[in-house]
């Protein structure tokens, strides 16, 4: 190990990568992360509009076609413009440093994973300039609603959704190739499956289920499009089709698809609460294992999505079985996490203020979870506002927190430098409260009847629709400290050390920012399992040695 | 109060006492949240509603205790468990115990079973009553005799969802309206079918939902069980006036449920409730900016109209 391989004696490269056909996932991961939080405004922004809808009974904001387009590309740019491609970026800048791989298994492939972001992107946004208006049937896009064409043009909103969404599905499916192979067969020597971060073990477990489910979708998303242009009749009933059907091939992919969001938050609620808990991950091999049995379940619930569309008796019972049994591989993480945090030192950083308040958060969802799985229940409150409070407090107060703790604990490691406590926590608060307002108000107008998707709504639900509004404005606001605290930070922040958090792993013996092949040749080779906190004993050969060469160049660094 | 758990791995007394209090509270806290979880919910106008209620009511109760539990060791790690200042130190190293893990993978697996076991009795019952059961094949004697009316004597009641609106067909009064009367406690077959597009029929009173699917014609029974005005909602996404395809829901004593289909058979047949079809109307007129829709159905031709801007019991 000599001081060549640190980048301290490289010369800086130019902010300007960041806009070319990258093959470096450190670069890719950024890109996707950035790119991803652009249309986390858009779809903000959206959210901010239905909000502003929803604060009086009448439709009176905006025209009911307008709300409906609206709604549904909030949904559409949510899931498949931000929380996808930002957990894709997680993988690019994570999976790499974490396990001790120079770079991903296929970078050009990976690359192109990514560039189809941005062109599935416009072509989603360019939706809103044809003749029209964009589509309007929900991120479901269910049939016959959905291939009605009002104006009978060849190019509609809906044409440019699917072709999105099939193109973001082949994105996907790259992406998940690269993933999984370079986690297989690409991990640095002495890392065998049970010296692997949690976190590996959730985008390994997340990726598979993109591959065995994605099919499904985009070739129903195919076959939707070849109904909606080319006349055929796979699922509209005047031509011989079946509408149900679609919701099969929907949701057979759409359920995974909250696991492939879940799964890695899992994993970051994992790589966390070890870190400023001061102790090992309780039950490790438990929690890593628990991502399977997650994924094997995962992919025989999609039903419970349907129990009012008319499926029979036995299925409703079968699929409330399944459904239920998720809630033990998923109870087993909670309870580890619990065991992390008890007689631990804790510190209240901010990624540890965003863990407690998504895991707070995701303990609440699954409470409402287990509700939604009973058939007789969802009977009353499936299509209704309960649905899209549970769905909001998973992928919001339990993902999307997670994210932000992902985000604010591994700044320093890919920027170089270190993001603002003060704001960190103020936009803690303001999410979490935020979040609340805005979510819970949502199950009680559920319970009492309020579909979702409607631009108006009987006065009975105004009082709870108000306080939601107020708390989505709320949520709008908390993004201000966050951007303020990335750009600031990014820009003139305080240099980051190779490990601040002292935290424990591959990533954190590399220098902040890593250099563009990470160990280079000479990877690590790793002797015992991860999370050692509080036992002393290395992670891996010459741990002290590396350790050493890496403070050495930062005193060089610094006194430059 | 505070719990006081043990610090080291043997438990004094005085932290069990502690702990068994804060236990016991908790499942106070419990069953009380069970008891307002009724509270949330319409008036229960069903046969349904008290079985889907109580069931509600049982999974808030044990919701709340397994939400309050986790909360407890949050809020006791948080306020106990703290960093001090600048000790930069690792923790105990404690990496596990298997019989804790054999413990909460056991106990979720028996309570999500006993819920799911719990549910299950619940849908058969509801199945004998009317309401789950929908989609069946159809036997020969049906073929015969179109209803399954020999299970249940059912008033038949033909629903037609639109978009955007409903219209409800008295086969037997020779009767359209499109306001939706029933008899109280009284069984009544609905046959379900939609003319464009999916929507589905939902009347949270009675905590009961279906889809509506274009193509197939779907059997569905419910008994109501108070007399009273209530909402129907379209619960599966139509299109523009989604939000604006609801219609009332009369339940009446038998006695009023006759005299209002013979008196309705009198009416001659005018237009019915359309929102859809006034505002579009409108829309000529309006300035506002809007997207393409497709053009609603013309209102139905029915006897009666009905109203859907009464007030109403949920």
């Amino acid at each position: 190990m000599t001081l060549a391989t640190f980048p301290a004696s490289e010369p800086k490269p130019s902010w300007t990568r960041y806009f070319t056909f990258n093959t470096d996932a450190k670069v890719i991961g950024i890109q996707y992360i950035v790119l991803a939080f652009f249309f986390f405004l858009v779809g903000g922004l959206l959210a901010m509009i239905i909000r502003g809808e929803l604060i009086t009974p009448e439709a009176d904001l905006v025209d009911r076609t307008v709300y409906n387009g609206i709604y549904t590309m909030h949904g559409t740019v949510m899931l498949f413009l931000f929380v996808f491609p930002v957990l894709n970026g997680l993988n690019n800048l994570l999976i790499p440093t974490m396990i001790g791989a120079p770079d991903m298994a296929f970078p050009r492939l990976n690359a192109v994973a990514f560039w189809l972001v941005p062109i599935f992107g416009v072509l989603l946004m360019s939706s809103f300039f044809v003749p029209g208006g964009p589509a309007y049937s929900g991120w479901w896009s269910y049939p016959p609603v959905s291939i009605q064409n009002p104006l009978g043009h060849l190019v509609s909103g809906q044409g440019l959704w699917l072709t999105a969404v099939a193109l973001s599905g082949v994105s996907s499916i790259m992406g998940a190739v690269n993933f999984v192979t370079t986690i297989i067969r690409m991990r640095a020597p002495g890392m065998g499956w049970f010296r692997m971060p949690v976190f590996c073990w959730t985008a390994l477990a997340a990726q598979s289920l993109q591959l065995i489910g994605l099919p499904s979708l985009t070739g129903g998303a195919i076959m939707l499009l070849m109904d909606l242009v080319a006349g055929t009749s796979f699922y509209d009933p005047a031509g011989g089709g079946d509408p149900v059907l679609y919701q099969h091939f929907f949701w057979f992919y759409s359920h995974p698809a909250v696991y492939v969001i879940i799964l890695p938050v899992f994993g970051i609620f994992s790589e966390l609460f070890p870190v400023y808990s001061r102790k090992p991950l309780f039950g490790y091999v438990y929690v890593a294992v628990a991502s399977f049995i997650i994924v094997g379940l995962g992919l025989v619930v999609w039903v419970h999505h349907m129990f009012p569309s008319g499926v029979p008796e036995w299925m409703r019972n079968l699929f409330m079985f399944t459904t239920m049994l998720i809630a033990v591989p998923t109870g087993v993480k909670v309870f580890a996490w619990l065991g992390t945090l008890w007689r631990g030192k804790i510190r209240l950083t901010t990624p540890m203020l965003f863990c407690l308040g998504g895991l707070f958060n995701f303990v609440f969802a699954g409470v409402t979870g287990i509700m939604l799985a009973t058939v007789p229940i969802d009977i009353h409150v499936s299509n209704t506002y309960f649905v899209v409070g549970h769905f909001h407090y998973v992928i919001y107060g339990a993902a999307v927190l997670g994210i932000f703790a992902a985000i604010y604990h591994w700044f320093p490691k890919f920027t170089g430098r270190m993001p603002y406590e003060g704001l960190g926590k103020v936009h803690f608060l303001l999410t979490f409260v935020g979040a609340n307002l805005n979510f819970l108000p949502m199950h009680p107008l559920g319970l009492m009847g309020m579909p979702r998707r409607v631009s108006s709504y009987d006065p009975e639900f105004t009082f709870w629709n108000v306080i939601a509004s107020l708390g989505a404005f709320l949520l709008g606001v908390s993004v201000i400290p966050f951007l303020l605290n990335m750009v600031s930070s990014w820009v003139r922040g305080p240099r980051a050390t190779h490990n601040p958090w002292n935290a424990i792993g591959l990533e954190w013996l590399l220098p902040s920012p890593p250099a563009e092949d990470n160990f280079g040749e000479h990877v690590p080779v790793v002797l015992s399992r991860p999370y050692g906190y509080g036992s002393g004993e290395p992670l891996v050969e010459h741990q002290a040695e590396i350790e050493a060469a890496l403070i050495q160049a930062e005193q060089l660094e610094s006194a430059r | 109060m505070t719990p006081s758990q043990a610090q080291g791995p043997r438990f004094s007394p005085l932290s069990v006492v502690a702990l068994a209090a804060w236990v016991a509270l908790l499942v106070v806290l419990s069953v009380w949240m069970g008891q307002q979880a009724y509270r949330w919910l319409p008036v229960q106008a069903s046969t349904a509603a008290p079985l889907v209620d109580g069931l509600f009511s049982f999974e808030t109760a044990v919701g709340t205790f397994v939400f309050g539990g986790v909360v407890s060791v949050m809020a006791w790690v948080l306020l106990m468990h703290r960093a001090d200042k600048y000790d930069e130190s690792d923790a105990e190293p404690i990496e596990g115990n298997t019989r804790l893990e054999v413990i909460w993978t056991a106990i979720p697996l028996v309570l999500v079973m006993a819920i799911a076991v719990y549910a299950m009795r619940v849908n058969t019952t509801l199945g004998m009553l009317g309401p789950m059961e929908h989609i069946h094949l159809r036997s020969p004697v049906e073929d015969a005799g179109g209803y399954p009316g020999d299970r249940l004597p059912a008033e038949q009641v033909e629903v037609i969802a639109r978009q955007w609106s409903w219209e409800f067909r008295y086969p037997g009064a020779d009767v359209a309206a499109t306001e939706l009367h029933l008899a109280v406690n009284q069984p009544v077959t609905f046959r379900l079918v939609s003319d464009d597009v999916l929507h589905g029929i939902y009347i949270p009173a009675f905590r009961v939902k279906q889809d509506v699917i274009p193509g197939r014609a779907i059997d569905f029974n419910l008994t109501p069980t108070r007399e009273g005005r209530y909402r129907l909602r379209d619960s599966q996404f139509s299109g523009t006036w989604f939000a604006a395809n609801q219609a009332d829901v009369v339940v009446e004593s038998a006695a009023d449920h006759q005299a209002w289909l013979q008196a309705a058979a009198r009416q001659p047949l005018q237009s019915g409730i359309s929102d859809a079809s006034r505002e579009f109307a409108q829309r000529g007129q309006s300035t506002k900016a809007g997207w393409a829709t497709v053009p609603p159905a013309p209102p139905p031709q029915v006897n009666v109209p009905g109203s859907n801007t009464l007030p109403h019991d949920g």
